[in-house]
C-alpha cells in the first residue's frame, strides 16, 4: 500500500538552490551565509563539511534566535518549579518569558511549593536606570522570601542591568547572608553571545557553582542517573520517567524539565549522566565528570528506535544482567502498540518529506521520529547550534573561540578533594569502550544526514520562504514565529519548541503521539482550502505525482 | 502583608513599551517594525503578539551585541535598515528604541538622518524610516502603542486641502472592531484614515498567494492626508497632549479632535455615533439605530441576570474605563478596576464612567496580578472582565473569567473578538450573560437544562 511516488525535492540540485539562496544578499552577506548554509557530504570517514555556525545574526535578517536571557530564564531555569526566578530589569522579559514554553511539571504534594505559574520582576522604571536598580531588586529578594519562602532565590539579568553596573552578584551574596537561603544571580544580558546558546552556558555555570553539590545524601536506588536538557515540553519528561521507572532505573534529576532545588543540588550522587540535549547542557555534563567523576553519555528519546537504542546504552553502562533483561523486557513490550500504530501510520507517510528548522538538538533528534514513518528530511538546521552539534564532537579542538565565546566564561574546575569518586576504574572503560561503547560523544546532526541534504544555520525569514517554494515539503518543523507564515503558503507546520498544543513526542507513547499528530497533518483534508502558490500554477502541479496523491487523501 | 505596597511585580499585568509600539506599526500598509536592540526583544515580541493573533509577523532587529552596548549601534541599525529595505521592500520602517539602546544613549533619529542621507548619496529610494524613543522601562504597551502612532503622525503627515476625510485614531482595539469602525464610517457616506489598521495585517485570510508582506493597513499616502481631514476622533480618556497624536493634528494642522472613550456600551458608543453625525451632519444610521435598539432591548433582558453582579476589570486604563462604562449600565457593579499603567488619569476616569450608577469601585493603577488577588479579598466577585493572565485569579476565585483584550493565548478568537459600538457591545454582553448562567448551572446539584 506504500505510495510509490518520487517527491521533486529529490530532483532538485542542492547546490543551484544554495546559490540562489544567497544570490539575493548584498556580497558580504552573502559570503556570510555561504558558510551557514551548507550541502551535506558524509566521506568514508564520517566526515562533514564544516558549517560556520554560532556566528553573529546578520541585523535586519529576520531570525528564529533569541538572546541570552531567554536562554537562561526562559529556557534551563525556567522548568524548576520551587526556585523563585527574579527577573531584574524591565517588564517585558519576565512577562514574555512567563511559562510561554509548555514546560510541564507535577508537584509531589500540597507543600511542594511551584513558582511556575507565577513571574516575578523588579520590573525597573527610569529612575532605576539613571539611580541603580540595587536597591530596588534587595527589595524584591525580601518580599519574594517574605511571601513564598522558598528554598532559593535566582536573579537574572536584562539588557540595561550591565549597562547601568547593577552588581547582582553581591547582591545575591548579601541577601543570602541576610535571608540565610540560597541567592544566586546570573548575568546573562541579552546583549551576551549571539543567540541564547550563551544563556545556556552561563545558566549551566551559574547552577552547578551554587546549586550542585549542595547535599551529600545518597538517593535510594541501585542504577542511578541524571537526565541533562530534558525541558518536560508537553510532557515528555513524565514519559522518560515512566520508562525509568518501569525499568527500575532511579532518575536523581533532570536538567531542568520537572526538577526542584533539592534534585539539583543532590544530583552529583547520580553514577551517570545522560545528555539530550547536547547543546544546552553538555557544560553540566562535562563539569560534573572533571569535578565528582561522573561519565556522560549522550542519548535520545525522541523517536521509539533511539529510546530503545538510548534504554539499551544505559543499561550497558551498568553492567548488570538483570538491569539489561528488565530493559529487554520493556522494550519489548512497549514496541508492541508503536509497531502496530507506526506500520499503519507509515502506510500513508511514507515517502513524505519533512523539513526541521529548531534548537540545538531538536532538530537532530526528530529526525529519527520521521525516518521511523518513512518520512524524508531533505532540509534541516538548528538556531543557536555550535558547530560541534552538526560535525560532532571530533570538531571540538578546532572551533576557534570569537569574541563572543570569550565573553562567556569557562569555570576552571577541578576534582573535588572528597567527593571525586570516578564511578567506573579505567579498566571497566577500556573494556566498556573495547566493546563499542563510546563515552561523552556526540555525532552531531550532519553525518546522520543523506549526502545532497541541505543544511542551514540560523535560518532567516526569507531563506525559509524560498526552501518552501522549491521543496514544497508535506510538513515544516520549526516554532511558533515561523508557524503561520508557513501555513499561509499552504505547507503544514508543526512546532517542535512548544509542540502547539501537543505532547508528549519523547519515548515509546510519544512517538505514538507524535506519528498521530503528524500522519493527521500531512494527510488532512484542510489543506486542499490553502493552495499553496505552487499548487495553484497548472503547469507545475502537472509535474508532480504527490500532487494527485493528496487528493486521493 | 495585608495590602502591603510592593516595590517588585508579581504577575505583571501589562507588557512592555516597544511591544505597543510593532503592534501599532503593524497596523501601517507595508511597514516592518525594526527594534534597535538586542536581537532577543524583537524575538520575544514576534512570539507573543503572534500567539495572540495566531498570523505572521515580523519584527527585525539591529541585532546589538555586547560590543555595540559598548561602542553604539549605529552602523548596525543601518546595515539592519538596508537589510529590510532589500529583503522585504517595506512600504515604511518603524524604528522603536529598546532598553539597550535607550540605556547606551543611542541617538536614534540621528543615526536614520544619517542613514537618509548615504543612501540618497547612492540614489537609493528610501521608504518612510519613522523612529520612536520606547524605554521598555518607561511606561507599558499602551504607551509605545500611542508613542508610534503619534511618531507617524509627526513624521509622515503633510499639510494639504481641506478635505471630508475622517481620521480615526482608534487605539488598541481587536481586528473585529477595527473592521467594524470601518464599516461606521462607510455607512456615514464618509471616507476615513483608520490609523492603526491592523484588520487585515494581523488577521488576514488564507490566501492563494503568500504574501511577503500582508496586505491591508493604513495606506502611507492616507496617513499623509490625515493632516487635511475635516476632523479626528480618538478613542481613550486618559490619553492627554502629550501622548495624543490626535493633540498633534489639532495643533500642527488644525484639524478639530474630538476625544472620546473607546465606544463599548451605549453612553460611550452614542457619544462616538453623535460625534460622527456632528461631524458628516447627517443622521445616525437605520441600520445602526436598529443595532442599538436591539441592544437596548437585551439590556432589559439580561438585567434580571445581572443586576447586583459584582465585577473585577483589568487591562489596559482605556480598555477598563470602557469595560468599567458598560457594565454599570447593564447593573453589574464593578467592585476593582486594575491597571498596569499609570496614567494618572485612570481613577478619575473611572469616577467619571461610573458616577450616578455605582459607588466608586476601587480603582488601583500600576497594578500587578499580585495586587488585583489581595485587593480581591473580600469584595466576593462574581465575574472577571480582562485578558487571559487573569486565568489563575479565575481559577483560585472559582468565578468566570470573559476573555477581552491582550494577550488572549488560552483560547481561540480572541484577537477578533468584537466589542465596540452597539454591536460589539451586544457581543459583549451576550458573553457575559452566558459565563454567569454557565456558573450557575454547573454548579447546581441538579443539572437543570431549563434556566
Amino acid at each position: 500500500m506504500a505510495p510509490n511516488k518520487t517527491n521533486t525535492a529529490i530532483e532538485i540540485d542542492p547546490s543551484a538552490l544554495k546559490e540562489e539562496l544567497v544570490a539575493k544578499y548584498p556580497t558580504k552577506v552573502a559570503r556570510k551565509r555561504a558558510k551557514q548554509i551548507i550541502v551535506n557530504k558524509v566521506d568514508d570517514c564520517g566526515e562533514v563539511p564544516e558549517m560556520g555556525a554560532n556566528a553573529r545574526t546578520i541585523p535586519g535578517i529576520i531570525t528564529q534566535r533569541g538572546c541570552s536571557y531567554a536562554g537562561c530564564k526562559g529556557v534551563v531555569l525556567g522548568p524548576t518549579r520551587d526556585i523563585v526566578n527574579l527577573t531584574h530589569g524591565p517588564i517585558g522579559c519576565g512577562f514574555y518569558s512567563w511559562l510561554t514554553r509548555r514546560n510541564q511539571t507535577r508537584p509531589e504534594g500540597p507543600d511542594d511549593a511551584n513558582f511556575m505559574t507565577y513571574c516575578f520582576s523588579t520590573d525597573l522604571q527610569d529612575e532605576d536606570i539613571v539611580f541603580g536598580g540595587e536597591k530596588k531588586l534587595r527589595a524584591a529578594i525580601r518580599e519574594a522570601y517574605e511571601t513564598f519562602h522558598p528554598k532559593a532565590i535566582s536573579i537574572f539579568s536584562t539588557c540595561p542591568v550591565g549597562l547601568i553596573g547593577d552588581d547582582v552578584h553581591s547582591v545575591a551574596r548579601d541577601m543570602k547572608e541576610e535571608l540565610g537561603i540560597n541567592i544566586f544571580g546570573f548575568s546573562c544580558e541579552g546583549y551576551k553571545g549571539v543567540s541564547q546558546s550563551a544563556g545556556h552556558h552561563i545558566a549551566n555555570n551559574g547552577i552547578f557553582t551554587h546549586v550542585v553539590g549542595l547535599n551529600d545524601t545518597p538517593p535510594e536506588g541501585k542504577f542511578k542517573m541524571n537526565l541533562l536538557g530534558e525541558y518536560n515540553i508537553g510532557g515528555d519528561g513524565f514519559e522518560i520517567d515512566r520508562i525509568f521507572d518501569k525499568a527500575g532505573i532511579t532518575l536523581v534529576s533532570t536538567f531542568s524539565g520537572n526538577s526542584t532545588y533539592d534534585k539539583f543540588a543532590n544530583s552529583h550522587t547520580a553514577d551517570l549522566n545522560a545528555v539530550m540535549c547536547h547543546r544546552s547542557i553538555n557544560y553540566v555534563a562535562e563539569m560534573m565528570e572533571k569535578q565528582f567523576g561522573i561519565p556522560w553519555i549522550k542519548v535520545n528519546f525522541i523517536g521509539a528506535n533511539s529510546s530503545a537504542k538510548s534504554l539499551g546504552k544505559i543499561a550497558a553502562y551498568f553492567e548488570d544482567d538483570e538491569l539489561t533483561a528488565r530493559v529487554e523486557e520493556v522494550i519489548a513490550e512497549e514496541m508492541v502498540e508503536v509497531e502496530k500504530m507506526r506500520l499503519d501510520v507509515k502506510s500513508r507517510c511514507e515517502g513524505k518529506v519533512a523539513m526541521l528548522f529548531v534548537g540545538g538538538s531538536r532538530a537532530h533528534h526528530y529526525q529519527d521520529l520521521f525516518a521511523e514513518m518513512g518520512m524524508k528530511t531533505v532540509s534541516a538546521g538548528y538556531e543557536f547550534a555550535h558547530r560541534d552539534d552538526y560535525e560532532g564532537r571530533v570538531v571540538l579542538p578546532n572551533i576557534k573561540i570569537d569574541a563572543d565565546s570569550r565573553n562567556i566564561e569557562e569555570l576552571d574546575i577541578q576534582p573535588d578533594a572528597k567527593r571525586y569518586r570516578p564511578r567506573k576504574t579505567e579498566e571497566e572503560l577500556e573494556k566498556l569502550k573495547s566493546k563499542g561503547y563510546r563515552f561523552k560523544d556526540y555525532d552531531g546532526m550532519m553525518p546522520d544526514m543523506e549526502n545532497g541534504t541541505l543544511v542551514i544555520d540560523d535560518i532567516s525569514q526569507y531563506e525559509t520562504e524560498m526552501l518552501l517554494d522549491k521543496y514544497k515539503p508535506d510538513i515544516f518543523c520549526a516554532g511558533i514565529k515561523e508557524k503561520y507564515a508557513i501555513q499561509k503558503k499552504g505547507v503544514p507546520m508543526k512546532q517542535l519548541h512548544s509542540y502547539d498544543s501537543g505532547g508528549p513526542y519523547a519515548g515509546f507513547r510519544g512517538a505514538i503521539n507524535f506519528y498521530r499528530e503528524i500522519d493527521r497533518m500531512v494527510n488532512s483534508k484542510i489543506w486542499s482550502y490553502v493552495k499553496a502558490p505552487w499548487q495553484k500554477a497548472p503547469e507545475l502541479s502537472a509535474t508532480y505525482a504527490w500532487e494527485g496523491m493528496s487528493k486521493e487523501g | 502583608m495585608e495590602n502591603a505596597n510592593f516595590v517588585s511585580t508579581t504577575n505583571g499585568c501589562k507588557l512592555c513599551k516597544p511591544l505597543g509600539a510593532c503592534i501599532a506599526f503593524r497596523g501601517i500598509e507595508g511597514a516592518i517594525p525594526m527594534l534597535h536592540g538586542s536581537q532577543g526583544c524583537a524575538t520575544y515580541m514576534r512570539r507573543y503578539i503572534i500567539s495572540h493573533f495566531r498570523e505572521p509577523v515580523d519584527i527585525a532587529s539591529s541585532s546589538l551585541g555586547e560590543k555595540h552596548a559598548i561602542y553604539g549601534g549605529g552602523p548596525n541599525l543601518k546595515q539592519g535598515l538596508k537589510n529590510v529595505m532589500t529583503k522585504f521592500g517595506a512600504g515604511l520602517i518603524g524604528v522603536a528604541t529598546t532598553c539597550l539602546t535607550e540605556t547606551i544613549g543611542d541617538d536614534v533619529p540621528m543615526i536614520v538622518r544619517e542613514f537618509r542621507r548615504e543612501m540618497q548619496g547612492e540614489g537609493a529610494e528610501l521608504p518612510p524610516l519613522v523612529t520612536v524613543s520606547t524605554p521598555s522601562y518607561s511606561g507599558t504597551h499602551m504607551e509605545g502603542f500611542h508613542a508610534a502612532i503619534k511618531a507617524v503622525v509627526e513624521q509622515v503627515c503633510r499639510e494639504g486641502e481641506r478635505r471630508e476625510l475622517i481620521n480615526i485614531l482608534p487605539g488598541f482595539l481587536s481586528t473585529a472592531d477595527l473592521r467594524h469602525l470601518k464599516e461606521i464610517v462607510d455607512d456615514f457616506g464618509r471616507e476615513c484614515v483608520l490609523l492603526p489598521d491592523f484588520s487585515d495585517t494581523l488577521d488576514g485570510p488564507a490566501l492563494e498567494d503568500y504574501e511577503k508582506i500582508p496586505a491591508g493597513g493604513t495606506p502611507v499616502a492616507d496617513i499623509e492626508r490625515m493632516g487635511s481631514g475635516a476632523a479626528t476622533i480618538e478613542f481613550g480618556r486618559t490619553l492627554t497632549g502629550n501622548d495624543s497624536a490626535g493633540v498633534q493634528l489639532n495643533d500642527r494642522f488644525g484639524v478639530r479632535l474630538h476625544q472620546l472613550g473607546t465606544p463599548i456600551g451605549i453612553r460611550e458608543t452614542d457619544a462616538f455615533f453623535e460625534t460622527l453625525s456632528t461631524v458628516t451632519a447627517k443622521p445616525v444610521p437605520e441600520k445602526h439605530e436598529r443595532e442599538k435598539g436591539r441592544l437596548v432591548d437585551a439590556y432589559v433582558d439580561a438585567h434580571k441576570y445581572l443586576f447586583a453582579k459584582r465585577a473585577v476589570v483589568y487591562g489596559e486604563e482605556d480598555l477598563v474605563i470602557a469595560l468599567a462604562s458598560f457594565l454599570v449600565e447593564v447593573g453589574i457593579k464593578p467592585v476593582l478596576c486594575a491597571s498596569g499603567g499609570r496614567s494618572g488619569r485612570f481613577k478619575s476616569c473611572i469616577e467619571l464612567v461610573t458616577a450616578g450608577f455605582t459607588d466608586l469601585p476601587i480603582v488601583e493603577e500600576g497594578a500587578d496580578f499580585k495586587k488585583i488577588e489581595e485587593l480581591c479579598e473580600g469584595l466576593e466577585p462574581d465575574i472577571i472582565v480582562g485578558h487571559s493572565k487573569g486565568y489563575t485569579l479565575s481559577r483560585k476565585l472559582g468565578i468566570p473569567l470573559v476573555r477581552v483584550g491582550f494577550p488572549i493565548h488560552d483560547r481561540f478568537g480572541g484577537q477578533r473578538t468584537l466589542h465596540i459600538g452597539y454591536r460589539g457591545t451586544q457581543t459583549l454582553l451576550d458573553r457575559i450573560v452566558n459565563a454567569i448562567l454557565e456558573k450557575s448551572q454547573d454548579e447546581s446539584p441538579v443539572g437543570y437544562a431549563y434556566l
